[in-house]
């Protein structure tokens, strides 16, 4: 079934090589969302190798853990992850957002295994993901639902709708992942719309909050086993993170929320990286 | 040989029309960034636009009118909702706002809003949709708008400009400030060619004839206007002498010129890049079904999501392109 979870060493490598075919795959798709792939990286990373109840052979397992990328326009750092993981062949990294590939420009269910929830448009996901919480606690089974958040995403009302739900129906199988990267589109979302203070604003919608440095792969790998464990609430991982990490020329530009690099840019990339 | 059969057409796209190289040669932009540019000049002659964004002006450039205009710029973030119902309350106080998004979020995610608080009191809200129909070629299916025209459609109020190229496209922004009530406007994400001259006689529900022809006529509107002139052009060489009319605003439909095509010319296509139920084919069926039902056909986006992809590459293979117009023009004369 699945392989042994990682440790935290192996983790680092793998979000190593993830970061790296993010900027493969949108070099070669000449389009795409870099920022957002980079800064989600250590938590997908964890999720998948460490964390998540998944069998990469069976990806409809009705009893998998599910996981929800809510900013589904970071999908390539979901692709890579399916790919290492073994979902399908890192061939098809090549072929993201081009006709009759497996791998759209948001994430489709119905086109790539592994892919638990279609997203793109944003603020859905994560009622999405409280459905399928919903629907574990009344069909007795024990998978656990892990949700990702944009920060420029939390501006959407339907968040806070589903906010304020989840901890109605007492849904401690439910766990958001705020990518607290600080960018959105336009600008900072600071300066768009603020969101701060994002730990009040959850906490007194009832959630259990962990704060954390989302880069920091101990402190991954600990919350997201601690969210897995707590009764009574859902959990929220507050992923302390910076846009395009790993890149020097991407962290904290928001210009790379969805430019893609040019082969030049995208050597710099992957030396950077692979240093 | 051909000149005096258009009317509007800049001299080079004339001259492209015919040689397949259109795309490859001919000056174009993408419809967003028209709307973008002819907003700065309306900031300019009218104090009461207002530009309403959510989290896309760095996508749309009135990113341009913020830096221009910050006392009249407001960016709501990914707050659709909040948006356009924020516009409504504006609107009440006298203000034109501009609610500026992508065309599935306008019309789909704030569609409740966009109704009741906007198309019911009759407010004077622009709605500014990016985006439409397939043109969001590689971000896929949740980011093409191809039911909005006809969401917006079916709603009592409405008032729906898809233009066609960059001129038209300014050529309806400033319109629609002059109108007193809801507008919806269509743009594309993609670059279309600059098919006409700003001298192109832009009304509000009036369609414009931009090709002569008596064989049939092709009722078109947005990017597949180009596609109509190319099928025209080929159909040319085949002996037809096919209308072109540039439907723009899809509603209030011109039946005037619908009827006339279809006395004149006795068959009709249409074309949108829009899924083809209620949107320009379904109008333009409406009208010839209750005046006079000549043989027609729809081209349009039929019955299914598209996929990731080139913009031209998705219009061929979801079968809108000027060759699938052009075929369609040819069964519908074969009917007549
Ligand atoms: C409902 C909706 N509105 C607008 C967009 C366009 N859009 C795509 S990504 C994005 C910014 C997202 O910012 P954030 O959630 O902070 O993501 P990240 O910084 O992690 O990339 C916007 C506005 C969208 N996909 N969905
Ligand atoms: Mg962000």
């Amino acid at each position: 079934m699945s392989s042994k979870p990682m440790s935290v060493e192996e983790l680092e490598k793998m979000a190593v090589i993830i970061r790296c075919d993010i900027i493969d795959m949108i070099c070669t798709a000449a389009a795409g969302h870099p920022g957002g792939s980079l800064s989600a990286t250590d938590v997908v990373t964890a999720l998948y190798f460490r964390i998540m109840r998944i069998d990469p052979e069976n990806p409809d397992w009705p009893d998998r853990d599910r996981f929800i990328l809510s900013k589904g326009h970071a999908c390539p750092v979901w692709y890579a992850a399916l790919a290492e993981r073994g979902y399908f062949d890192k061939s098809h990294l090549k072929t993201l957002r081009q006709m009759g590939s497996i791998l759209q420009g948001h994430p489709d269910m119905r086109k790539t295994p592994g892919i638990d929830m279609t997203t793109g448009s944003l603020g859905h996901g994560l009622s999405a993901g409280l459905g399928m919480a919903l629907s574990a606690k009344l069909q007795q089974k024990d998978y656990h639902v892990f949700v990702v958040i944009g920060d420029g995403e939390s501006q959407e009302g339907s968040i806070w709708e589903a906010s304020m739900a989840a901890p109605r129906f007492k849904l401690d199988n439910l766990t958001a992942i705020l990518d607290y990267n600080h960018l959105q589109n336009d600008d900072s979302v600071d300066d768009i719309m603020p969101i701060h203070p994002v730990i009040d604003k959850w906490q007194a919608f009832g959630w259990n909050v962990i704060d954390i440095d989302g880069h920091d792969m101990v402190q991954v790998v600990q919350a997201l086993e601690e969210a897995r464990s707590h009764q009574g609430a859902p959990t929220i991982i507050v992923a302390n993170t910076v846009k395009g990490k790993g890149v020097s020329y991407m962290e904290n530009v928001c210009e790379w929320h969805g430019k893609a690099p040019c082969q030049d840019e995208a050597d710099q990339a992957l030396e950077e990286l692979r240093r | 040989m051909t000149i005096n059969h258009y009317h509007y057409l800049r001299p080079e796209i004339n001259s492209l029309l015919a040689s397949d190289e259109l795309f490859a040669k001919a000056e174009q932009q993408p419809t967003r960034y028209s709307y973008a540019e002819a907003m700065l000049e309306l900031g300019e002659k009218n104090p009461k636009v207002v530009v309403l964004d959510a989290d896309v002006s760095k996508s749309i450039k009135t990113n341009e009118f913020a830096d221009k205009f910050p006392d009249r710029s407001f960016n709501f973030g990914i707050a659709e909702q909040n948006m356009m119902a924020a516009a409504a309350g504006m609107a009440t106080t006298g203000l034109i706002p501009y609610a500026t998004t992508y065309a599935v979020f306008a019309s789909m995610r704030a569609l409740d809003m966009v109704r009741n608080s906007i198309h019911y009191p009759k407010l004077n809200v622009k709605i500014a949709a990016s985006h439409g129909g397939i043109t969001p070629g590689p971000d896929g299916v949740t980011h093409q708008g191809q039911e909005d025209l006809s969401i917006i459609r079916a709603i009592a109020n409405s008032t729906i400009i898809a233009p066609a190229d960059p001129a038209t496209t300014k050529l309806a922004v400033w319109a629609a400030a002059e109108y007193d009530g809801p507008v919806y406007l269509s743009f594309t994400r993609d670059p279309v060619p600059a098919i006409f001259d700003l001298n192109y006689p832009f009304k509000i529900g009036r369609a414009v004839t931009v090709r002569d022809g008596s064989d049939a006529s092709i009722i078109a509107n947005r990017d597949l206007v180009v596609q109509a002139l190319i099928a025209a052009e080929h159909l040319a060489a085949k002996g037809l002498n096919v209308r072109v009319i540039d439907c723009h605003t899809l509603k209030p439909l011109d039946a005037d010129v619908v009827l006339a095509a279809a006395a004149e010319t006795g068959a009709i296509v249409t074309a949108e890049n829009n899924v083809f139920y209620g949107g320009l084919g379904s109008a333009v069926a409406e009208v010839l079904v209750e005046n006079n039902p000549i043989p027609m056909k729809r081209i349009g986006v039929r019955d299914t999501f598209a996929e990731s992809g080139p913009y031209l590459d998705l219009l061929e293979k979801y079968g809108l392109s000027a060759k699938h117009i052009a075929a369609a023009v040819e069964e519908v004369i074969e009917r007549k």
